[in-house]
């Protein structure tokens, strides 16, 4: 199996960030970067069973963090941590500090529900409300009260939908259920209706992992437009995606990080041997 | 090739072979056998539905017809008591014109007036009363009434009543049937549609009583039913299924609930009579009680299937809503409720169907009483379909057992309305998701 180890030669990136650029530095030269959501120490449990083992992690702005790992290892339970979704589940628990911005997320003042307003979240399979597209994109402004009158949500729909490369397919037909889209559409209009609430981090749970070849292509084309203005953490099981849209990775075993870093780094050098095994196909 | 010598491998493989094809036949067996049991519990399931609907029909068609006579009567003055109407014979009065009529005299008996008597509804007597209520000045004229023939004779009119039959089996003596076939003949008596029986209330006389006063009754008190325990159920079985922790409690509530749905509907009567009428003195046999105690009967019911209805929601929905930031409260109001809505309103209305038909549980709340008239409000006395048909089934004149059919047809009626409104608020909400 061989993966491509620059995460820009497999995407046509036109402009250059100065992330880009970070990206392209010797991993040597690279100093850890600080995190716009780090977590230090997070464990969580399901009843009595641990699933989570003091995982400590950066994920920084701007930037994709890939989370892979074999299934069951607790990456997406890691991920629904960052916004607070482990509390609909009766009997988990989590410990440990999730600082957003500087600000511990488990704190009693931070209501989830604001805190979902800051941090979106994208699903494994794609899952529009049964409404119009419009109304899909519109709800999470009309309930966080961003929009004053009706032409400021359109505008805000409007908006959503073109960034999450959508609007030319649906313009002329936003009354449309969201679920006569196709799956790739479905997946991109759920991207649109996270991105208007105006987060500063998109979690996304294989996001591709339900799409077609050349709708995941898209996803990941979206994926790397979107990295410029938030914090993209994404759980998948697919090494080849990690390495086309990720600047950093963190790999998990059985609850726990055994690695992270930049994501060439990961790919071309592990320190560790189960990540070795694990990118190279031997387990998984 | 010639006659190859058959190996051991060969054989074994054709032995291997024959086993495969007789155990592919037992199993086309087994299909065969099992899609005729099926078949043949369809077939009896449907043969009796045809027997029973083919029996009531049969039996209560012809309720819906009735033989109704217009007669001339003259109204004498020795007749009337203009001082004490209420008390003047008029009954004496359209069977002496009927007579008249007829060419025939009273005897000094009064048993030829006794027997007209017993052939036109008393009806025609009191239509009198009211006319001459109105204007006194109409004695000593000719009025001409029109009313519906005791129930009787409209049997002899349908055919239900022969001549053959000998006259104590057929409660008409020789010369009343003698007069209803001249009746006939000279066209005073016409057949026609049954508005009496739909639009009248119960009545000691057959050809009076009707099902208006029943039908009222069941729509008060489903009312009542409807609006406690839809709201109720929906909101109880909402907050169960997504808002309270999953506990003992919760656990012991959850079959408790299902307990209840499973509980004699006649120990809700019981309940009813204990709670509703002799400590919150709730007045006895009006639609308000017999709704208090089916809506009780209706709240396990309509729980569970709206939990059901809730439960089929796919978890994606939820994490969707809550993961742009709505709370639990707007998760479940916008998006949770409105899928779930054919579901939890097919479960509504049809436990609201089965609170129609349901009879036990008003036998112990005092719903079985002779209501000659529809009831005006949820407090005053009433009685229900199901309960009519019950009364009357114990009712001896044959006329009423036709009226007992006919009820029942009445309440299917209402029933497979309920019904097919259930199909079609789960066609109109039903979206893909």
């Amino acid at each position: 199996m061989t993966l491509s180890t620059n995460p820009s030669s497999s995407l046509k990136m036109t402009a250059q960030s100065d992330d880009a650029l970070a990206a392209g530095l010797s991993a040597a030269a690279r100093p850890v970067p600080v995190g716009k959501v780090s977590a230090s120490d997070v464990s969580v449990f399901y009843g009595d069973k641990q699933a989570l083992f003091d995982v400590s992690l950066e994920m920084p702005d701007r930037m994709v963090t890939a989370l892979i790992g074999p299934s069951g290892c607790g990456k997406s339970t890691f991920l629904r941590c960052i916004n607070r979704m482990n509390d609909t589940i009766p009997g988990a628990r989590v410990e440990g500090r999730i600082m957003l911005e500087g600000e511990n997320i488990n704190d009693r003042g931070v209501d989830p529900v604001l805190l979902r307003a800051r941090v979106g979240m994208v699903f494994q399979k794609p899952n529009p409300f049964p409404k119009s597209i419009f109304e899909n994109v519109a709800y999470g402004p009309r309930i966080h009260g961003f929009a004053d009158n009706k032409a400021e949500l359109a505008d805000i729909v409007e908006s959503s939908l073109k960034r999450a490369g959508l609007w030319k397919e649906v313009a002329d037909r936003l009354q449309a259920p969201g679920t006569s889209l196709s799956g790739g559409q479905q997946q991109r209009l759920v991207i649109a209706r996270a991105i208007a609430v105006s987060p500063e981090v998109i979690l996304m749970d294989e996001p591709c992992s339900a799409l077609d070849p050349i709708a995941t292509a898209k996803i990941e084309e979206l994926i790397d437009d979107l990295r410029s203005q938030y914090c993209i953490i994404m759980v998948t099981h697919s090494m080849a995606q990690a390495a086309r849209v990720s600047q950093r990775t963190a790999f998990f075993h059985m609850g726990a990080v055994i690695e992270a870093g930049a994501t060439d780094e990961i790919f071309t050098n592990p320190r560790d041997s189960r990540t070795q095994d694990y990118i190279t196909g031997r387990f998984g | 090739m010639t006659d190859a010598v058959i190996s051991p491998a060969q054989a074994a493989k054709a032995r291997a072979r024959a086993e495969a094809e007789a155990r592919l036949k037992r199993r086309y067996r087994a299909e065969a056998r099992f899609r005729f049991y099926g078949r043949t519990a369809i077939v009896l399931a449907l043969a009796f539905l045809v027997l029973l609907l083919g029996r009531i029909g049969l039996q209560g068609y012809s309720t819906f017809t009735d033989y109704r006579v217009s007669l001339p009567v003259q109204v004498t003055a020795e007749r009337v008591d203009l001082s004490d109407l209420g008390g003047s014979n008029f009954n004496l009065m359209v069977a002496e014109s009927a007579l008249a009529l007829l060419g025939e005299t009273d005897d000094p008996y009064g048993e030829a007036s006794a027997e007209m008597m017993a052939i036109l509804s008393g009806d025609l007597g009191f239509q009198i009363l009211d006319r001459l209520r109105a204007d006194p000045s109409l004695v000593g004229q000719t009025i001409t009434v029109q009313g519906p023939m005791k129930a009787n004779a409209s049997l002899y009119y349908k055919g239900q009543i022969s001549r053959d039959t000998e006259v104590g089996g057929r409660l008409l003596s020789d010369r009343q049937l003698d007069w209803l076939d001249e009746l006939r003949e000279r066209e005073l008596v016409s057949g026609g549609f049954n508005w009496t029986f739909l639009s009248r209330s119960d009545s000691t006389e057959p050809e009076q009583a009707g099902v208006w006063g029943a039908v009222v009754g069941s729509a008060m008190m489903l009312f009542v039913t409807a609006m406690l325990a839809a709201p109720i159920g929906v909101l109880a079985a909402t907050y169960l299924e997504e808002f309270a922790p999953k506990n003992r409690w919760t656990d012991l509530i959850e079959v408790n609930i299902n307990n209840l749905a499973a509980v004699p509907s006649i120990i809700y009567g019981l309940l009813g009579l204990a709670v509703f009428i002799n400590w919150l003195a709730v007045p006895r046999s009006s639609p308000l009680l017999g709704g208090l105690v089916l809506a009780l009967m209706s709240l396990p019911t309509i729980i569970i299937a709206t939990r059901s209805a809730l439960r089929a929601v796919p978890p994606s929905i939820r994490e969707a809503a809550l993961a742009v930031g709505a709370s639990r409260t707007q998760t479940v109001f916008h998006h949770v409720l409105p899928l779930a809505m054919p579901g939890m309103m097919t479960g509504v209305i049809l436990s609201l169907a089965h609170a129609l038909g349901e009879t036990a549980p008003l036998l112990m709340i005092g719903m079985v009483s002779f209501v000659p008239g529809a009831p005006e409000t949820l407090t005053s006395a009433a009685t229900v379909l199901p309960v009519q048909i019950f009364i009357w089934e114990n009712a001896s004149e044959r006329a009423f057992h036709e009226r007992t059919a006919a009820a029942i047809i009445v309440l299917l009626v209402f029933m497979v309305l309920m019904n097919l409104t259930a199909v079609m608020v789960r066609r109109r909400f039903e979206r893909r998701w």
